[in-house]
């Protein structure tokens, strides 16, 4: 199982708990899950979001594969200059 | 093919990555060959220009253009009703581009003509009534923030709150990072100390004006030019905003005189195209200074408190951050990255930072590197400096101490992978600037910083030329040596003298789909998308020379620039250069070319640690750099001169942004500054030169293990200055700029 966590502001959004675990193969499917479990995640997932993986920033691909041990962080989409 | 950097790549020796090539754009810059947005024309060009609010906040209730019409020479104006509906993603850009129905900031954009003359056109300008309804208005952060202030959007509702609140205000958002029991941790301290912080919007202060010009065709299809930092993201956004298929609009992005982020979004662009669609004709518009400073991008003015817990041994026991960022008249200031990057040098059992977007009457503010970094940064690190002062503790020891290391838990949320922070600190701990001795009124200030960096969308199309030579086409404007440093790396794989290689910025018809050039990402994505492409085109090279040679392609190698057999068992070949199978690429099946489209990831952090030593004059204010010493981690150097240049630019704008940079608005919501008379950047006569020591801690997410450095170096520079005018003043600043009047007034002096 994934671990997957949120960062701060939608902790409430996953109905309090710091951590889910959830069965998924790719951020795709991460995203989707907590989109079909946590309308405020839905939201926010929406407007856009960036997600680590074991330490490594995705902005803006949602087709990479995990591990069954892999962290995931749900992070609010990267801007630049 | 692999692209993920193994031990052995990293040990790679290099032959021309790593070097001080010539820059490919030198020449052209220095005679006037070069060709920026301004310097573009068309046949029957018209001059456009804009009519700007003179409000703060206003009702427009009405809008009566038929004067300007009328003026001889005016072939178009325009208002928000040229501007039809358009998706949400760019609602707020449509009315950031023309006000509709309420102007929101000093300088917002009303209406626009074209003209025959840019006397014609400012003519008509004057001849355009605008009746409006003054509204009150609020440009404070703080002020902004309170249930009085004047509200801007009556439809907005704080976000991110366990519940929506049932009152418009005007905090568009609040975010929260962190983990650990932060009060906690301040019980085990031994000193606690809490600060107040507040700096004033800056601007990127880039050199070239916003410019572009427009050519809309009857048929619909137009072509664009303009600087940019990212013309897909142009035609993208202009496309939408205009209703037109985005294959109809070609953009082509001109030579560009600074960006730094500021050039990330769009300003005229869309008008230009409004403009021409009604007047048949190409338009052009050219911002003055002095609509730059008032209706471009600046940064956010914030209001930061911090808090933070330290034993006397110099460990942190827990940090707390409260940011509150104003991103002018609409949503999506640079708050959560400030949040996000405040404490991530540190590795922390407890840690929050809790961010405000706050919207106030000002220009929409657009990304200046690292957006939202350097604020956070200057408030801990002031902190951490006072901590450190307070408990009689080396700075620099200190940081090491609280480090974040590989695989240390970052403050906002995921743990680091390979970073070279540490190799920063202490690269600064053995410089010889450290221990150099200060004399009355000076001071030294440490700070170190932290951006995250990332990929992105890129595609890049190598060309082999039937000479051997090779044309690389990026999507990524030039902003800072990207051609170098690209052509350099497409060189090296090839195994050809990097001046074969051409790198040109290709226009949006060319190429696929290209992010903006942002977020440090292009050294490291088009690079990489680079890399690919030369392999790719290495192995349809491999595959003529087996055809050439009558043997199995996997029976061929590529090295030192040239096929060759890859054993004795393949046969007694002479090995083919690259311009050997070039000359014969007709004959033996056609052009040969490489491609690369990819959505690059796998970039890493970047961190910095700043030294610098200021002298105060305690009688005028006066505060002169002495000594300014940069550390960065590049994670490998592609070309050392651009990289010592990024670490240099990103200080020196840090030096103007903590000494003199600020928007001044009076009580009337007006820009008071709007020049660089008054708004006052850096020049050469300020500042010493700028000592860059790049430090190379490789990006295990790139082949050659490449970090972007275009955006970290601005982040330690207003908390290392503040440090050491602090030092030098013997009073803690908490303010930026710390202009003249700000530091007599420190000092009990006025």
């Amino acid at each position: 199982m994934v671990k997957v966590q949120v960062w701060g502001s939608l902790k409430s959004a996953l109905e309090g708990a710091d951590e889910i675990e959830l069965d998924a193969a790719s951020i795709r499917e991460v995203l989707d899950q907590l989109s079909d479990r946590y309308p405020a995640m839905d939201q926010a997932i929406k407007r856009g979001v960036s997600v680590s993986v074991d330490g490594r920033m995705y902005a803006n691909s949602i087709m990479v594969p995990l591990q069954p041990d892999s962290e995931v962080f749900v992070l609010p989409k990267l801007v630049g200059g | 093919m692999n692209f993920q950097a193994g031990k052995d790549t990293l040990k790679r020796k290099f032959d021309t990555v790593g070097t001080r090539t010539p820059r490919p754009d030198g020449l052209d810059k220095v005679t006037g060959r070069a060709q920026f947005g301004a310097d573009l024309t068309a046949p029957g060009m018209l001059w456009g220009m804009i009519l700007r609010s003179p409000h703060a906040h206003a009702r427009i209730k009405s809008i009566d253009t038929s004067k300007a019409e009328a003026v001889n020479g005016v072939h178009a104006v325009v208002t928000s009703r040229d501007f039809g509906p358009c998706p949400d993603d760019v609602l707020d850009i449509r009315e950031n581009v023309m006000a509709r129905g309420k102007v929101l900031y000093d300088g917002h954009a009303v209406a626009a003509v074209a003209a025959t003359s840019r006397s014609a056109a400012r003519q008509a300008l004057k001849l355009i009534k605008v009746d409006y309804k003054v509204l009150p208005h609020v440009t404070d952060v703080d002020e902004a923030m309170k249930p009085s202030a004047p509200i801007l959007n009556r439809k907005l509702f704080t976000k991110g709150l366990d519940k929506t609140p049932r009152k418009p205000s005007n905090i568009a958002e609040r975010f929260e990072f962190g983990h650990g029991d932060v009060e906690a941790g301040m019980k085990q301290a031994d000193l606690v100390i809490e600060r107040t912080f507040k700096t004033e919007a800056t601007h990127q202060g880039y050199i070239e004006p916003n410019a572009c010009l427009a050519n809309m065709g009857s048929d619909g299809r137009a072509d664009l030019w303009c600087c940019t930092q990212g013309h897909f993201m142009v035609r993208q956004v202009c496309s939408a905003l205009l209703g037109m298929d985005a294959s109809a609009l070609r953009v082509t992005a001109s030579e560009i005189g600074g960006g730094f982020g500021g050039k990330t979004t769009v300003f005229v662009e869309p008008v230009a195209l409004a403009l021409s669609l009604k007047a048949s004709r190409p338009v052009k518009i050219v911002m003055s200074r002095s609509e730059v400073l008032r209706a471009s991008g600046p940064t956010s003015s914030t209001s930061i408190d911090v808090r933070i817990g330290m034993k006397k041994d110099g460990t942190i026991t827990a940090g707390d951050a409260t940011l509150r960022y104003q991103g002018g008249a609409f949503p999506g200031s640079a708050v959560p990255y400030g949040a996000m990057a405040a404490f991530a040098c540190y590795d922390l059992k407890a840690v929050r930072a809790v961010g405000y977007d706050v919207i106030a009457n000002r220009p929409k503010q657009a990304a200046y590197r690292a957006p939202g970094a350097p604020m956070a940064a200057y408030a801990v690190e002031s902190v951490v400096d006072e901590l450190c002062k307070e408990l009689n503790l080396d700075p620099l020891d200190v940081r090491l101490k609280n480090a974040s290391s590989d695989g240390s838990k970052a403050s906002y949320g995921p743990n680091f992978d390979v970073i070279g922070l540490r190799a920063t600190l202490e690269a600064a701990k053995a410089h010889p600037h450290y221990k150099a001795r200060l004399k009355p009124n000076q001071g030294r200030g440490v700070a170190c910083g932290f951006w995250f960096n990332f990929g992105g969308e890129t595609s890049v199309s190598l060309n082999v030329s039937a000479d051997g030579t090779i044309g690389l086409s990026v999507g990524t404007p030039d902003i800072g040596g990207s051609r170098a440093s690209i052509g350099n790396m497409a060189a090296e794989e090839l195994g050809v003298p990097h001046d074969k290689v051409r790198c040109i910025i290709a226009d949006t018809a060319s190429l696929g789909y290209n992010d903006v050039t942002d977020g440090s990402r292009v050294t490291f994505a088009s690079g990489l998308a680079a890399i690919n492409a030369a392999r790719d085109a290495i192995g349809k090279m491999c595959e003529r020379a087996a055809g050439i040679w009558g043997i199995p392609v996997d029976a061929v190698t590529w090295e030192d620039g040239a096929a060759r057999p890859s054993s004795p068992n393949a046969g007694n070949h002479e090995p083919l250069t690259l311009a050997d199978i070039a000359a014969q690429a007709g004959a033996t099946g056609g052009p040969i070319s490489g491609h690369c489209e990819i959505n690059a990831e796998g970039a890493g952090v970047s961190f910095a640690t700043h030294l610098v030593d200021t002298e105060v004059d305690p009688d005028t204010g006066y505060v002169k750099i002495l000594r300014y010493t940069v550390f960065q981690d590049a994670g490998k150097a592609i070309h050392p001169s651009y990289v010592e240049g990024q670490f240099q630019g990103g200080a020196v704008q840090g030096i103007g942004w903590a000494l003199n940079e600020e928007y001044i608005y009076g009580e009337d919501g007006k820009l008071q500054n709007p020049g660089f008379l008054d708004y006052r950047i850096p020049v050469a006569s300020d500042l010493p030169m700028i000592d860059a020591v790049i430090v190379e801690v490789p990006n295990p997410g790139h082949p050659y293990g490449v970090r972007g450095v275009g955006e970290t170096s601005i982040v330690p520079p207003l908390a290392a200055i503040s440090n050491s005018v602090s030092s030098a003043a013997g009073v803690r600043m908490t303010q930026l700029p710390m202009s003249p009047p700000r530091l007599l007034k420190a000092l009990g002096r006025i």
